[in-house]
């Protein structure tokens, strides 16, 4: 029944003497939401931007739906149909939120090599945009700048354009970092609604939020797999015990 | 996006009619000062299509003024060629090309690099047409030929003729000017003015940068091209220095001296450089001292330059739209 749509094999890049994904291989199952968890400095994020295209992997090697997409730019993977959100905040400061979306949608058209006609009259972007604006609960803050809205505002933005790109697998990175309590529950929601129909590789550390949306784990710790699985194998993994969970406490003190 | 506030709107149709009423009073001398404005200022607008809005700041941008005012002098000299519908596309075309070139090799830079390597093949250029007899060396050339557009007998425009020359272009100034704010509200425009506000973003969103800032610089190169064309019919002379980097630099200064990021500031920024050149080079030796400390008072006091201050003045003003930009 299942249908790996996305998949690393051996997968490894490092930084120098560094690391930072080493010899990664998992398969992302279709429809499902996948949560990569591990310490700072795990490699997660590295690993989302070898997924993304942004960065390329010293070795091994990534399938989509099974293409080979190890050497596409990020451009061309967006174009796939793999959106991702970033970390850190990534998004046009000084345009509106309606702007942000817009350019998140205006890409979907088969190219924007169109000089003419005023870009405002693409009804179908426009409804795109404000498809991905309702979505990420944006819609009444269509007409504010981006840098002058909150930072948990931004957070929401960051997820929205990435939808209006109309995606059928995320990479949300930490979507909700340095988030409020009620900001993240809304976002929760959020990848819950969306966990219906698109696969989802999240890499999240607020562990209640990861047990409420996935179905499957990988831990990383310095850029290894130390486990994968379904959530209830990880969970009761000895190794993740030993390396990461029994270690949370630890962990939060010294972040 | 180029936000033209309804106060800013009146301004422009007043200095487009006043623009419009000038010949009939004006003695030719002035007349051809303002010509050289207009086209001037044309030059600065198609540079800060590419500086303000595109964020490619470039440093070899009279390389494309300078391709097509030899490219007239071609056409007039050496083919003896005057009708305007045959130098004026084919002289647009090469300037063209060499942007699509130039614009290859450097669009992959990005900063000082990109400004180093626009400035050094500019510089090529200006060394090709300087170390060669056949384009007339470091003299350059007398183009006395003036294009002409006729049918037959009947002629349609007739560029030898100064006030022909005026309205030719000024009507080529505002042209370019709805032009090139048609391709910023494009779906065309939009991604150009993304990739200077977040160009890793726009990527990831799947836009492939790189050909649309070719594009863009493609576009501006072009219009640069359209300006020394003007430039050679206008002043019957072409050489080197046309696209030194001298000659960068300074449409580089109008352009932020008028206000980067509105296209009709730099026109204002090409007046005040032309005008404040006409009236104090003859006083003193050293005018270009003044000028030197007029720009930098330019860019310390008013950071969005001349066009700026005359926004924030129209944004106080009774009537202003809060919703400027």
């Amino acid at each position: 029944m299942t249908e790996i749509v996305l998949e690393t094999r051996a997968l490894s890049r490092h930084f120098g003497a560094l690391m930072a994904v080493d010899d990664v291989s998992i398969g992302f199952e279709k429809g499902e939401v996948h949560a990569v968890i591990g310490p700072n400095g795990a490699g997660k994020t590295t690993l989302i931007n070898l997924l993304s295209g942004e960065l390329l992997p010293s070795s091994g090697s990534i399938h989509f739906k099974g293409q080979d997409i190890t050497r596409l730019p990020a451009n061309a993977i967006s174009h796939l149909g793999i959106g991702r959100s970033y970390q850190k905040t990534n998004i046009f400061p000084r345009f509106t939120v309606f702007e942000n979306c817009w350019l998140g949608a205006q890409s979907r058209l088969p190219s924007s090599f169109r000089f003419f006609r005023p870009a405002s009259r693409y009804d179908a972007v426009r409804a795109r945009t404000e498809r991905a604006l309702e979505l990420c609960g944006l819609s009444q803050r269509a007409h504010a700048t981006a840098a002058a809205m909150s930072y948990g505002e931004q957070r929401q933005l960051e997820i929205g354009m990435m939808l209006a790109t109309e995606p059928e697998l995320l990479l949300l990175d930490e979507p909700l970092a340095g988030m409020g309590a009620e900001e993240a529950h809304k976002v929760v929601e959020l990848i819950q609604r969306l966990a219906k129909d698109h696969t989802i590789i999240l890499i999240e550390h607020d562990m209640d939020a990861v047990f409420a949306v996935a179905q499957r784990l990988t831990v990383m710790v310095n850029g290894r797999v130390l486990e994968s699985g379904t959530v209830e194998k990880v969970r009761t993994s000895k190794a993740v015990q030993e390396a990461y969970l029994g270690e949370d406490e630890a962990e939060g003190e010294a972040a | 996006m180029p936000a033209l506030s309804r106060p800013v709107i009146a301004l422009l149709l007043l200095a487009i009619a006043g623009a419009a009423l000038f010949p009939l009073t004006a003695e030719t001398y002035y007349l051809k000062l303002m010509t050289k404005i207009m086209v001037l200022g044309l030059f600065a607008m198609s540079l800060d299509f590419l500086v303000g809005f595109a964020g490619l700041v470039s440093m070899g941008h009279a390389a494309f003024f300078g391709v097509a005012g030899y490219g007239l002098a071609w056409f007039a000299n050496k083919a003896g060629i005057g009708a305007l519908e045959v130098s004026l596309p084919a002289a647009l075309a090469i300037t063209a090309l060499v942007a699509l070139a130039i614009g290859w090799l450097s669009i992959r830079t990005t900063g000082v690099y990109f400004i180093m390597i626009t400035l050094a093949l500019a510089q090529m250029l200006f060394y090709f047409f300087k170390d060669q007899r056949y384009w007339g060396g470091t003299d350059g050339m007398n183009v006395f030929k003036k294009p002409k557009l006729a049918f037959g007998d009947w002629v349609l425009l007739d560029l030898s003729n100064r006030y022909v020359l005026y309205y030719t272009c000024l009507a080529l100034l505002v042209l370019a000017f709805l032009l090139l704010l048609t391709l910023l509200r494009s779906p065309f425009g939009r991604v150009v003015v993304g990739i200077k506000e977040n160009e890793g973003r726009m990527r990831a969103l799947g836009y492939d940068v790189a050909r649309y800032k070719l594009a863009a610089f493609v576009i501006a190169g072009t219009l640069a091209g359209l300006a020394g064309y003007l430039e050679v019919v206008r002043s019957a002379f072409i050489n080197p220095s046309h696209l030194s980097w001298h000659e960068s630099g300074t449409v580089l200064v109008m352009v932020l001296l008028g206000g980067m990021g509105t296209l009709w500031g730099p026109v204002v920024g090409a007046l005040a450089l032309v005008m404040l050149e006409d009236s104090i080079s003859s006083l003193w030796d050293h005018w270009l001292l003044l000028m030197g400390g007029f720009v930098i008072a330019v860019v310390l006091f008013l950071p969005d330059g001349i066009a700026g201050l005359i926004r924030s003045l129209g944004r106080r003003a009774p009537k202003s739209e809060a919703a400027d930009d």
